[in-house]
This record gives structure tokens, sequence and C-alpha cells, in this order.
């Protein structure tokens, strides 16, 4: 098959057979990864823009490592997006950016649509790199890659995604790639932080964290604002960590083989507790190594052809 | 020397008087001065209406023209020139600018515009409160002596109750409709497009019904209370039509307006983020169109009107959440109605028209929206079996930010008419 | 349409090419066989195990991707798929011989020198080809070769193994044929 896409924008528009290409690309990025040289010239010549305008150490870092290694050149631009509101509009910067003959844009940004934005107007591959609560396709694709190198499939497993599922675009291309690869997805979080007909997406809806987790191959966990608080969705963090963290005793409704997964960075004692984000069913550094390799499997998909 | 515009064998078509014949209708002095057929009067201007449909000049009671303020978007010049294009001969503008229509010398600064630049008649609508800040009335009976047609502090809902109570009960004496812009906006808060699944898949903050319902039956309930007439701007919900069905079979006053592009256009067409799909209010779900339709069948919602909202290119090449609500809709609005409304069944060409013409007419008070003779000759000539490309570089207005973009769309306008002048005619 | 080896030519020429390899007076433990993706790899496997029929000990053995490497990628207008590259032992002051089926512009062997440097330095790298057939791009030659074979650019060298494509041939066809 071949993979003809400019862009990455998201899970959604994926086919089935698209993700597992990706994913079986990634595989032979990961063996580069465990080479004594951790280097391929592949995308020599190329340069890539890392476009952040929310601040993500880790995702930033992950596509920078991912680009280095395939020998790409690399311009990193951080901005808030409150300092671009005062004057150049983000297409004004990316077409600046542009004139100076870049090949690729990885983005960042508070507010869904704008990766669409920009590989409607721009003739360069434009990379998702998170945009607001709608899609974060590098996430979902290490979580499939991650959790397929696991448990050798994704067809039929049964997966919990735990938290604030609203505003998580962690969720939703989470729930697109693993329900087009086969697997029943559950949702568990207060009221206030399920997306309104969520179910149509091909999920089942929980609010009890228990009857979430009895019974599923995975629990993928997922950050809590901080804020959520102030904004009225939420009593208060104290009262979450009651209904919605993760424990020992809790763990225990899973599988005997569950694994325990999350995005990252973990808060530690509200998500889950230490003992379980290190613990020997925690996959989080898994995650993290493999998200290398499938970021460079989309980077070489995209850049290295005509 | 003989005078005069003699439209000759065209489809006459007429919702006042119910007149629907092929017939030739002949003007003089601005006026027209007789409607039959074969009319042998010497003439000076003939125009040839064979297979098109000669209708009274469409009124649109919902614009915005930005002027004063934002003449990057659009200006009474402009926009009265695309009102031309699309058919219309009378726009009432609203006071959402900057400054905001709130003292008689920019009632009389709109018209003085319209005179000098203008193409069709402009008519202002000016705020219900100073400033359009919801707190102290606008000088409302200056404003009517200055011409304001109306009084509206769209954009915004008036959130006081007591102070839309005390604006309902004042207007009373000055006969002119309030017409409120429903949204609740602690429920529709930072929300971009209609809360549902769609919000869902794109992560996007949604709009809930309720914002407009819930600002709707408070504005029934006070109408009820003062027995003040009441106009709903831009209906957008199917139990927003529920309510208003109910106010009116137990005798409040209110009246209703839907746009075009709400009855084209649902939540399920925005997956690709094009900010020519951000309006306010969001287009909503297939079902509320549905209900939407059914409304303009039963009268429950009288007129169409088209929410012209210009906004510049670069404001909508910005981001979603940046790029500002509003669609242009003048151009595209008689042809909408004939492909969502004529054409899918929903009312015959008659009742179309007269959610276009009449029905404001009679809500504004105003002697216009018909051909009768003897009646100022305001007159608009389509040809109904034409159809034509939404081109962008085609818009007359100075923005182009329409959701129809490259849609094939039915019905061209050939000739719009005031007062016996052709003011528009189309290109060959 | 020729064909230019059959299976037998080709059995025969990969028995010279093993025997060349050990002429040079190597110890097995020293020696390396790569095969380049795709139709070296067989080609390495089974010289692999005529050594190893001949020596009673069997070289390593590799596989060798190069499609990281080409510096040809921005002319190709589809993806190419990425296959593995497993050499899972150190090739340090070792003898590496690198496979291929046909020897052409001189890129893919270039190419597969680089991935070796990245993985260790080797004492030595020589190459083995099945067919070669000229217009080198690059200063580049064959140490062993099966067979030499002049052709024009406008034609083509297709080899077919048994282990890929359920036999054993080389054929050399016309472009206008190819296309089809
Ligand atoms: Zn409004």
């Amino acid at each position: 098959m071949n993979f003809n896409r400019k862009d990455l924008l998201g899970i959604e528009s994926l086919t089935k057979e698209e993700i597992l290409f990706i994913l079986e690309t990634a595989k032979s990025f990961r063996e580069v990864l465990d080479r004594p040289i951790k280097k391929v010239p592949t995308l020599r010549g190329k340069t890539v823009v890392n476009l952040f305008f929310e601040s993500s150490t880790r995702t930033r870092m992950s596509f920078e490592l991912a680009e280095k290694r395939l020998s790409a050149d690399i311009l990193n631009f951080s901005a808030s997006t409150s300092s671009s509101t005062k004057g150049e509009t983000l297409l004004d910067t990316a077409r600046n950016i542009l004139a100076m003959k870049v090949d690729c844009f990885v983005l960042r940004h508070s507010t869904p649509g704008t990766p669409h934005l920009l590989a409607k107007k721009l003739p360069v591959s434009i990379i998702n790199a998170g945009d607001g609560a709608h899609e974060h396709p590098t996430q979902a694709l290490l979580d499939l890659y991650t959790i397929r190198e696991k448990k050798g499939k994704i067809e039929g497993l049964k997966i919990a995604i735990v938290g604030d599922i609203a505003h998580s675009r962690v969720a939703r291309s989470n729930i697109w790639g693993m329900c087009k690869l086969g697997a029943k997805v559950r949702v568990c979080g207060p009221p206030t932080l399920i997306p309104p007909l969520v179910e149509k997406m091909g999920v089942e809806v929980f609010y009890s964290l228990e009857d979430a987790l009895t019974g599923v191959d995975i629990v993928m966990m997922l950050r809590i604002q901080k804020e959520r608080q102030n904004k009225g969705f939420l009593p208060s963090n104290s009262e979450y960590i009651d209904f919605f963290s993760l424990n020992e005793e809790k763990l225990n409704l899973a599988q005997p083989d569950v694994l325990v997964m999350h995005p990252g960075p973990v808060n530690r004692g509200i998500e889950l507790p230490a003992r379980i984000a290190d613990g020997e069913k925690s996959i989080i550094l898994d995650q993290v190594t493999n998200g290398v390799a499938v970021r460079m499997a989309v980077l070489y998909l995209l850049l290295a052809k005509r | 020397m003989p005078e005069g515009l003699l439209i000759k064998g065209g489809r006459v078509l007429d919702p006042a008087s119910n007149l629907d014949e092929i017939c030739d209708v002949f003007i003089k002095e601005g006026k027209v001065r007789k409607i039959a057929r074969n009319i042998n009067l010497s003439y000076s201007e003939l125009i040839d209406a064979s297979d098109k449909i000669v209708i009274p000049g469409l009124i649109d009671m919902h614009v915005h023209l930005r002027e004063p303020g934002r003449e990057d978007e659009e200006t009474i010049e402009s926009g009265s020139r695309a009102a031309a294009r699309g058919g219309f001969t009378t726009v009432c503008c609203m006071p959402n600018t900057d400054p905001p229509i709130d003292d008689p010398s920019l009632v009389k600064f709109i018209y003085e515009q319209a005179k000098s630049k203008g193409v069709v008649e402009v008519l202002p609508v000016a705020t219900i409160t100073k400033n359009r800040e919801g707190e102290e009335l606008s000088p409302m009976g200056r404003l009517k002596e200055a011409g304001a047609i109306a009084f509206s502090d769209d954009g915004s809902w008036v959130t006081n109750s007591a102070l839309m109570r005390r604006a309902l009960e004042y207007v009373k004496m000055l006969s002119l409709p309030i017409i409120s812009h429903c949204e609740d906006k602690s429920l529709s808060a930072e929300g971009v497009m209609n809360e549902g699944y769609f919000s869902t898949v794109n992560g996007l903050a949604g709009i809930p019904r309720e914002a407009e319902e819930v600002a709707i039956f408070r504005d029934l309930a006070l109408a009820k209370m003062t027995d003040s007439s009441l106009h709903l701007a831009h209906v957008s919900t199917a139990n927003s039509v529920r309510l208003i069905r109910k106010a009116k079979n137990t005798g409040i006053k209110v009246t209703a307006e839907v746009t075009p592009h709400h009855l084209a256009i649902s939540d399920e067409g925005i997956t690709d983020f094009n900010t020519n799909t951000k309006v306010n209010p969001p287009f909503r779900g297939k079902e509320d169109i549905e209900l939407l339709k059914e409304s303009l069948r039963d009268n429950t919602i009288d007129v169409i009107a088209t929410d012209h909202a210009p906004h510049t290119v670069e404001e909508k090449e910005r981001d979603y959440e940046e790029a500002p609500f509003g669609v242009i809709g003048l151009e595209t609005a008689l042809s909408l109605v004939l492909r969502e409304v004529v054409e899918k069944k929903v009312l015959s060409l008659m009742q179309a028209i007269a959610r276009l013409t009449v029905n404001p007419a009679r809500i504004l008070g105003i002697d216009r929206g018909e051909i009768r003779e003897e009646v100022k000759a305001n007159i608009t000539i389509f040809d109904p079996g034409k159809s034509w490309l939404v081109r962008e570089e085609e818009f007359l207005s100075q923005s182009s930010n329409s959701p129809f973009l490259g849609w094939k769309l039915p019905g061209k306008v050939e000739w719009t008419i005031i007062g016996g002048k052709v003011v528009y005619r189309s290109e060959k | 349409m020729v064909r230019l080896m059959n299976e037998e030519d080709i059995r025969r020429a990969l028995l010279r090419l093993s025997h060349q390899v050990l002429e040079k007076g190597v110890e097995v433990a020293d020696l390396i066989i790569v095969g380049i993706q795709r139709r070296g790899v067989p080609l390495a496997k089974r010289m692999s195990k005529i050594i190893e029929e001949f020596k009673g000990k069997k070289p390593g053995t590799g596989i060798l991707d190069i499609t990281l490497y080409r510096d040809d990628l921005t002319q190709i207008a589809y993806q190419p798929i990425v296959r593995s590259t497993d050499i899972p032992f150190s090739i340090d002051n070792k003898r590496v011989v690198l496979i291929d089926d046909v020897l052409y512009t001189g890129r893919t062997v270039r190419a597969a020198i680089d991935v070796l440097i990245d993985f260790g330095r080797p004492q030595k790298i020589e190459l083995a080809v099945l067919v070669d057939r000229g217009h080198r791009e690059l200063p580049i030659r064959a140490d062993y070769v099966g067979k030499n074979v002049p052709t024009s650019s406008e034609e083509r060298v297709e080899v077919k193994v048994r282990e890929i494509d359920g036999r054993d041939e080389v054929l050399l066809l016309k472009k206008s044929e190819v296309d089809i």
C-alpha cells in the first residue's frame, strides 16, 4: 500500500489500513533506535519546523529527537498564543517561515482545526502535534503501537479511558484509532467532563470507575487540568481523587494482566499513585520510547517522497 | 416624448393580492400605474420579462452594513449594491456599529449615506439600550422621529429582564417592534458551534440550543406581560419553534424570522474547520432544520431574513476560535430560498416570496412588499430557469465570507428596480 | 524477453561465488554474509548454506534494508516500504560480504556500505552480485560476479528467486515489456 497523504491531521480521517501501515513502518524505526548509531540519513536536506503555541516539553522533545534521528534540519518556534493575538496571525507566522523554504510544520496549538487551516493554505506537510481538544494523532499512534507490542493485537481488547474526556485530544484520537482497530472502548469520568453524544463515536460511557475497570485489558488514565475546578466542572480536585483516582483495589477489578497507560506528564497522587505509575503493570515509559519511533515513521511517510 | 417603463410578458407574482399571472406591468413617475395583459401604452424603456418571474422588491429586515466603524468589512454603498444583486430593494441595518446607532444624529447619518451612496432603500434599526450596553433605554421616541424603523440590541440579548420589560412597554406608544437577539451568554459562553456530536468530535466548545430557548422563553413571557410587539431574530432550534408556536396560539404578539443559511446547512457540515461556517446562532442539527421548515409552513415563522454579516478575509483566515461569527447572505438569499423552501416543497413560490416581501413589510409597518397600482415601483425580476455558481470574485459585497462558495444555486436575479429605476441588471 | 539464466545456472553461479569467497582464505568465524533487501536476502542465505556444507560451520548471516539511506528517495513518487535490517552480531573487524541480485548504478551498494558503517567497523567489505549489467554512476565494482551482461539502459534485468517469486531465473526485458 502507498501512504499518499500530504499531512497528518487526525486519526478520524485515517483508514484502518493506513493506521496499520504507519504502525508497521514504525517497527522498522523502533529497530533503528536499538542500533549503536541511532541515526539514519533519510531526511537529509529536509527542514522541519516545530511550531509550538502551547508549551509541551515532552511532545516537542519527542518530535525533535525523531527529526534528528532522521537527519532533518530543525527549526524551533515557540510562542504563547496570547502573544500571537497581538499582531501576527498563525497563518502570517507560518507564511513567513515558509518563505525560508521549509518542508514541514509540526504544529501544536490550543485551537482545534489550526493544523487544518495551515494544511489548506500551505503547500508543505503539516503534522498535528495536538490541536486543542480535537486530536493528537501521533500520541494515539504511539499508544496503539505500545498496546500492539505488549498484547500482540488490539482487536477484541477492552480498553477504559478515564478522566477529562471532554477536553482531551488524546481521548478523541485514541477512541477513533482503537475503534477502527476493533477494540471495545469505554470512557469514564464525571458527567461534566464527558462530552455530549460521545457514545456515537463508538464508546460506552461509565460514571463509575469501578464499573468501567471491570474486566478491562488496558486502562488509560488521562491528565486532569487543575483549573477544571475553577470553571465549575468539578466541586474540588480532592473530590475528583475520591471518585476517579486509580488504586490497587480498583485495578484488581480489571483482567489480571491489565496494563496501565498515561499520556504524561502524570500528576502523581491525582490520576494514579506513584506505586502504580512505576509498578509492573505500567507501560508509561514504553509509550515514551515508542513515541520517537512512531514520529520517525510519520515524518518518513510524509516527507521521504516527492 | 413617451415616458415610462414597461415590463412585458413576465409571470407577475404578488402575495399580498394573491396575483399569479402572465401579464405586463407599467411604471411611470416611480409608481406602478397599471397591471394588465397586453398593455398598449407608450413607454421609454422596455423589459422583456418572458420566462421570468416578476415579484415585489425583496425586503431584508436583518442586515449588518458595518457603517459607521467597520468600513473595511462593508459600507452602506457596497452593502446596498450586494442587496440589489440579491433582488432586495429595502434592507434594515442593525445598530451594532461603532458607535452603535443609539442617537438621532446617527440615524440621520445612515439616511444621508444611503441617500448619497446607497443603491437600495436602507432603513436603520436603532438600539434598545444606550451604547448597546443593556443598562439604560435609548431615546426611543427621538430615534423614531429621526427615522428608526425598529429597535434591537442585536448581537446581544438584553439580559436585564426589568429593562426589557420597560422597553417593550415603552415602544407601545411608538408602534415600532422590538427585535430580540435571543442568547443567554452564560450558556453559550466560549462556544463556537452547535453543542452536540459534532462539537464533541471537533473538540470545539458548544453553544447549546438552550442558550436560545431560555432567552426566547423569557422574552415571550415579557411580551405577554406587556402585550407589546416582539420580533425574534434568527430563530434556529426546534424547541424555539415550539415555544413560538405556542405563544402565537395564546395570542402573544410575536413574530419571528429564520435565515436562509440556517435552512440550508447543519452542524454536520462543519468538518474542515472552515470559518465561513462559524455563525451565531450556530448551524444546528438536521431535526432543527426540519422543524424550521415546518414552522414556515404553519406561519410560526413569518419572515426569512439574511443576517448578512460581512467579515474580511483577514478576519476569517484566523483560527476557528478567533474568527468572528457571521456569514454574508444578501446575494444568495433568494436562490437558497428557491432551493431549500420551494424546490423541497416546503412552501409554494408565492408563499415563499411572501416571507421575503409583504410579511416583513407588515411587521415593520411600511408601504412596501407589494406590486399594486399607485404604489412605489420596487420590483425584482428573476430567471427561475437559470442556475449559477457562487464565486468569491463576483460578490458585490466588500466581503466574501459565504459558506456557499462553490455551490450551484437555482434562480438568478436579472433586474432590480426601485421607484421605476433599474438599480441592478445582471450580466448576460 | 530473453532468459539469461535458468535455475541450474543460478545454482552453479552461487556455488562458484561461494568458493571464490572462501578461496581468499578466511576463517568462517570471521566471515559475515549480508544480503541486501529484498532479493539479496535469499541469495545470502543460500551462499551461507553452501559455505556451511563445505566448511561444516555457518558464517554469520544478516539482512540489510537500505531504504532509509537511499539518496534518491525524493525522486521516486511512491512511498517505499521500509523493510527490516537484522544484523544480530558485531561486525567489528569482520570480513563482510554484501550480496545483491543485480549491480547497476551502484547507488544501492553505496547506501548499503553506509548502513554497515553505522553498525560498526568491519575489517573489510566485499561485494558479490548475481548479475552485473554495467552503467555505473559511482566508482563501485563487484569483487565476485555471477554473470556479466552487457545491457542498454532501455532494458531491464529481472532476477526471480524461489523464496519470493516461486521460481529461479534471470530475465532481460525491453522497457516496453516491463510497463505492461
Ligand atoms: Zn443577532
